[in-house]
């Protein structure tokens, strides 16, 4: 494969996946359970921004419009980006196509945090939730990496696996532990850990949006590092490459990423499985196609997935990670069996 | 501890037969079913129920079929925190020797570690109880407690009001506190009808929203605690989310868009919610609820259990109801 495949592959769909989000968002939008007529949700979207003022927008349709849907819409869109992008940064940086974000421990250490946080007094409401949950996944990861190291020095990727599945266990049990010897506050729990965007707050999105950029600034950057990693770990360091300070690197930020996005969201699983490997499979195995492009069709998955959850049974909701499951998952059969598998 | 169970049991006993004597042993409870009851589900008593000893063996008709209590039971254990409510209430207390950790009601219910979540069997044998009673058949609690010969009762959540009063009339002919069960429905009935006749009519029926926790999970008007706000004449707005499980969650959008005359909290006590957490959401400040004070916290035992509370729920109902109407 040459260089300029791919290149010339990315920058044609670069602008494709980035249409695909502006009009998902658009239509996430325009679309929702408060039956709003498009002018109206334009209008007061208009009169929400500074200097504009539209007449006749209800101060109840401008709260459905920015207090509710916009926060909703953004959030849905950065934590799609963030797992798409972390769980493609992780299938590299492990040569492990069964990889996703939650590998290392995250998404236990998250739900014990955020276990912990509620049993102890915290309304779901409450910022110490994420706060909890945040700290609990980057604690899982801490542990996962030094477990890890320990064995064998990191000289394969296999023992941090293997010390992930281990970590992840052991803080699943302990959460379970504590959900059971607090059943007053098992349907909060429940409710966390289903993964969750009804509530979205703006606080939300001010929470994730900086880690957001930080782990997709420092990611981008390392997506060639990743495709040399692709080689092995021996093969990469006669490349003139240090393969356990570029995995420690990835690792950290890609784990700082999902760490983000799940404490604001709970646990949304598939996306960061799903996507990546559908863009390997329809543009190629380089690192340098697969991560921007799955930072971008990730947030068009998750806000099209969550528009699905907010509208298929209005208005009831359905929970988000029943619809990245259900919709994603034959999606993906039906890639898997259409695209001929690169190597 | 037994010993003291035993003796209190035996002295509730002896008060009990005493005001048994002044109703002369109430026949079968004619509170039951009014019209429609299948009788299948109306609790049977084959002895002539009187609230002494000598009316067993007694049988009575469970969620699990038929139960048959040879000896006036004085080793209860409850698994259900409603039932706990309702033993309690018809006079049963004294017999009952452990409650599960959910039982928070009365005060004086000997709590225990027990769980109706995880029910363990060992745990429970160890109480040596003459009748357990549960909610849930969870881990096939039933048939483990019929391999030890531990009678069992499931009383699951009860569909509606006769609901509760059967449960309690099946308690009250098994525990032999039948007399109490009777005058306990009769005057829940008594009380309810009032508060029914006291709710104000307004030309357009109230709407409401019943918040089970803070994802906006509520109670559609075909479960219990929707049938407890219709009574009152109050309209469902979650009734447009009916999925058929009776506990639909709601968009946050969509209950703004409806803006419900009143909103209830049922999440106070797990999830510290009241009227200043909720005003805070994102979007919640443009509720009518909210801005003109109709904003209810409920106790959210009181407004989730089947049990005889459901009079103070009402109560609490029909007075938000007449603050809303002026």
């Amino acid at each position: 494969m040459t260089d300029a495949g791919p290149l010339r592959v990315r920058g044609w769909w670069l602008a494709v996946a980035a249409g695909s989000v502006v009009l998902a968002a658009a239509v996430g939008l325009l679309v929702g359970p408060a039956a709003l007529a498009p002018t109206t949700v334009l209008r007061a979207l208009l009169d929400g921004l500074p200097f504009v003022d539209v007449d006749g927008v209800s101060a109840r349709d401008a709260a459905i419009v920015w207090d509710l849907r916009l926060p909703r819409v953004v959030l849905a869109l950065l934590v799609g980006a963030m797992l798409s992008l972390c769980g493609g940064a992780y299938q590299g940086a492990f040569r492990n196509a069964l990889a996703d974000p939650y590998l290392l421990g995250v998404a236990a250490g998250a739900g014990l945090g955020a276990t912990l946080a509620l049993t102890g007094g915290a309304g779901s409401a409450s910022a110490l939730v994420p706060l909890a949950a945040f700290l609990g996944a980057i604690a899982a990861v801490v542990l996962t990496y030094s477990v890890g190291a320990a064995g064998d020095r990191l000289r394969s990727p296999a023992s941090l696996v293997l010390a992930g599945v281990a970590v992840a266990s052991f803080l699943t049990a302990n959460q379970t532990f504590v959900q059971q010897r607090n059943s007053e506050t098992i349907r909060e729990v429940y409710s966390w850990i289903l993964g969750r965007l009804s509530g979205a707050r703006w606080a939300d999105v001010a929470l994730l949006a900086p880690y957001a950029l930080l782990t997709a600034v420092a990611l981008l950057a390392h997506r060639r590092q990743l495709d040399v990693l692709g080689v092995g770990d021996d093969e990469a360091s006669t490349l003139g490459l240090d393969p356990r300070r570029t995995r420690l690197l990835v690792v950290v930020a890609a784990s700082l990423g999902t760490a983000a996005a799940v404490s604001v969201s709970g646990l949304i699983g598939f996306v960061g499985i799903i996507v990546p490997h559908t863009v390997r499979l329809l543009f190629g195995a380089s690192y340098r196609v697969i991560l921007p492009l799955s930072l971008l069709f990730g947030a068009t998955f998750l806000c099209l997935a969550d528009l699905a959850a907010r509208t298929a049974l209005s208005p009831a909701e359905v929970p988000i990670g029943v619809v990245t499951a259900m919709v994603g998952a034959p999606f993906f059969v039906l890639v898997l069996r259409t695209s001929r598998v690169p190597g | 501890m037994r010993r003291t169970a035993s003796a209190l049991a035996l002295a509730a006993l002896v008060v009990l037969a005493a005001c048994g004597d002044d109703d002369g042993g109430a026949a079968a409870p004619t509170t039951a079913a009014p019209t429609t009851a299948a009788p299948a589900t109306a609790p049977a008593t084959t002895a002539a129920p009187t609230t002494t000893a000598a009316a067993f063996p007694v049988t009575v008709e469970g969620a699990n079929g038929t139960v048959t209590l040879d000896e006036r039971p004085d080793a209860i254990v409850s698994l259900s925190p409603t039932a706990t409510e309702m033993l309690f209430a018809i006079g049963a207390g004294p017999q009952v020797v452990a409650v599960d950790d959910q039982s928070t009601f009365p005060d004086d219910a000997p709590r225990t570690d027990l769980t109706g979540l995880e029910p363990n069997l060992e745990a429970i044998a160890a109480y040596e109880p003459d009748l357990v009673v549960v909610s849930n058949d969870i881990r096939g609690v039933l048939d483990g407690l019929a391999s030890l010969d531990i009678p069992a009762l499931l009383l699951p959540a009860a569909a509606d009001l006769d609901g509760t009063y059967e449960q309690l009339e099946v308690l009250g002919a098994a525990t032999g506190n039948a007399d109490g069960a009777a005058e306990l429905v009769a005057s829940m009935q008594t009380e309810i009808d009032e508060l029914v006749a006291s709710a104000p009519d307004t030309p357009e029926a109230l709407t409401y929203f019943h918040e089970l926790d803070p994802t906006l999970y509520t109670a559609t008007s075909g479960t219990f605690i929707g049938q407890v706000y219709a009574l009152a004449g109050l309209e469902n707005v979650g009734d447009a989310a009916d999925d058929g499980s009776g506990y639909p969650q709601l968009s946050a959008e969509f209950l703004v868009a409806a803006d419900p005359d009143l909103i209830f909290l049922a999440d106070t006590k797990c999830c510290g919610e009241s009227a200043a957490t909720v005003a805070a959401r994102p979007g919640w400040a443009e509720l009518t609820a909210v801005q003109a004070g109709n904003v209810v916290e409920l106790d959210d035992d009181v407004a989730s259990r089947w049990g005889p509370r459901v009079v103070e729920f009402l109560a609490a109902v029909v007075a938000a109801m007449e603050a809303t109407a002026g």
